[in-house]
């Protein structure tokens, strides 16, 4: 299969699909259900999953506070929705307001073992538990009008006070070209370390786009919108000049303020050479054929 | 009041030295998040600038309460500032670049906010080296007193630095720039310290 054909990336990068996780088993179990055959042979020596500790304690989630440290303890503010609604509309045939539950049951869930590179350079190695965004996209039926996915996060001045602020343009908004949205790496994840998503890190559904800078991936997403023209994303409303729309990890292209040709990698002391597209080049360069990669950065 | 004189300064010196502890501690008891090496480059920095208005709070402190010891602290709060500075600096170019002197020296030429921050940090060391009281005698007060004034423009260009690293939350580095602003105020427009100097007969001259 596509994911598993990456030769010039450590073992590690996508857990094969052998992983499948049964979604009833895991949400039969409730809260902290341990993956059931979740091995540490497939990842490379210098690859291996950051600690949860940190993959948790550690986030950028404005909507729970600017310090990367406010999102894990500013949880508990989060809004207990339940059932958690997505709504989906646009450009297909069809659209409504969805449960989580009735989003998610049709599919398998499956781990997936990502690098996460942030804008901020710094990365993680994050094993994400999702469903593969096209299976799920794919349902509601895009039609050929549909050339961009822009994903909504949730907006509730009154539980995050943050949004009574204008740091960024609320709700958080992103975006993706119809072919990145469908593109097998790209995953919506309900869970991480083999349990329910953290608020945190998104609960109780967000998007990865591993290839991609960190803040790409919309989190704990109400709403899914197939949409011709290019949809804006909250961080290039605030700096169009530092975040583009693409944000495709890229060492050759600096932020304007820091380079991206090194990283940290979260829990190591000496930084390392960024890789074109966080190592996934392979699977994903011949998106942007053709495409000036300076000027779409 | 007597007292307070004496022990003032040793207290001011366990005082500006807390902060660096404290991180010290918390780097060593892994107490600084999952990005220890972010923390305290930014802890540095954050507590150089702190340092650097407190020098300046000096002046306005002594002329609202009378205490005359404080007004001869300003020396040893600023080459507290200046510590922190150097290791602020010497954190990112030995811990977070780590010797990386290529990089280094094109992000100092790339990033306006590092140029900045390097020019303030040059200043600073210029007033720590001219710090002494043999520096006072061989410059001559006015010409010291007219170096020393680079102060002011070494905190602007700390707030400077630091308004433009952050990413969107502008709030730490606006109060800051308030607390700055209130400090220069407060020397040029008479009105504010008019009481001041009216009620309490300065004991030691204006900086």
């Amino acid at each position: 299969m596509l994911l598993r054909h990456s030769p010039d990336i450590k073992a590690s990068e996508i857990t094969p699909q052998r992983h499948w996780l049964n979604r009833r088993q895991f949400l039969g179990t409730g809260m902290a259900a341990v993956l059931p055959d979740f091995t540490h042979g497939a990842f490379g020596a210098d690859e291996k999953p950051t600690p949860k500790d940190a993959v948790t304690t550690y986030n950028n989630f404005y909507e729970l506070g600017t310090d990367k440290a406010d999102p894990a303890q500013n949880a508990r503010i989060f809004p207990a929705v339940k059932p958690w609604t997505v709504e989906v509309g646009g450009e297909c045939a069809k659209g409504g307001r969805f449960d989580l539950d009735d989003l998610i049951r049709p599919h398998r869930l499956e781990e997936r073992i990502y690098r996460m590179r942030c804008v901020e350079a710094w990365s993680m190695v994050i094993p994400w538990v999702g469903i593969p965004a096209a299976e799920v996209l794919k349902r509601f039926e895009p039609t050929s009008r549909a050339k961009f996915v822009e994903f909504t996060s949730i907006h509730d001045p009154e539980h995050l006070p943050e949004q009574r602020r204008r740091t960024l343009s609320w709700p958080y908004t992103e975006g993706l070209r119809i072919d990145e949205a469908m593109h097998p790496l790209t995953l919506l994840a309900t869970g991480l370390y083999g349990e329910e998503l953290p608020v945190q890190n998104g609960a109780p559904i967000r998007l990865v786009v591993p290839w991609k800078y960190g803040f790409k991936g919309a989190k704990s997403i109400v709403r899914i919108r197939f949409v011709e023209a290019m949809p804006s994303n909250s961080w290039n409303l605030l700096q169009p000049r530092e975040y583009g729309f693409y944000a495709n990890v890229n060492p050759a292209v600096d932020h304007p303020r820091w380079s991206q040709s090194r990283e940290r990698r979260i829990g190591e002391f000496l930084r390392r050479p960024t890789l074109p597209f966080n190592g996934y080049a392979d699977q994903v360069a011949h998106l942007y054929d053709g495409m000036d990669l300076r000027e779409n950065f | 009041m007597m007292r307070l004189a004496k022990l003032g300064k040793p207290a001011l010196f366990v005082l500006c030295l807390t902060p660096l502890a404290w991180l010290v501690f918390d780097l060593v008891s892994d107490n600084l998040g999952a990005n220890p090496i972010e923390a305290l480059v930014r802890g540095l920095g954050d507590w150089a600038l702190r340092m650097l208005l407190a020098v300046l709070a000096i002046t306005p402190l002594r002329q609202a309460t009378g205490w005359g010891w404080i007004g001869r602290q300003r020396r040893m709060v600023g080459l507290f500032a200046f510590t922190y500075a150097v290791l602020h600096l010497f954190s990112y170019i030995g811990i977070d670049q780590f010797f990386d002197w290529r990089l280094i020296a094109a992000e100092i030429v790339k990033r306006r906010y590092i140029l900045i921050g390097m020019t303030a940090f040059l200043m600073l060391a210029a007033l720590a080296a001219t710090s002494t009281n043999g520096s006072i005698r061989r410059l001559g007060g006015r010409r010291w007193k007219q170096l020393h004034r680079l102060v002011y423009l070494a905190a602007g260009l700390g707030v400077l630095h630091h308004l433009m690293m952050v990413k969107a939350d502008t709030r730490l580095p606006l109060i800051e720039g308030a607390v700055l602003a209130f400090l220069l105020l407060w020397r040029a427009v008479p009105g504010l310290n008019l009481k001041a100097r009216l009620n309490l007969k300065d004991r030691a001259p204006q900086a």
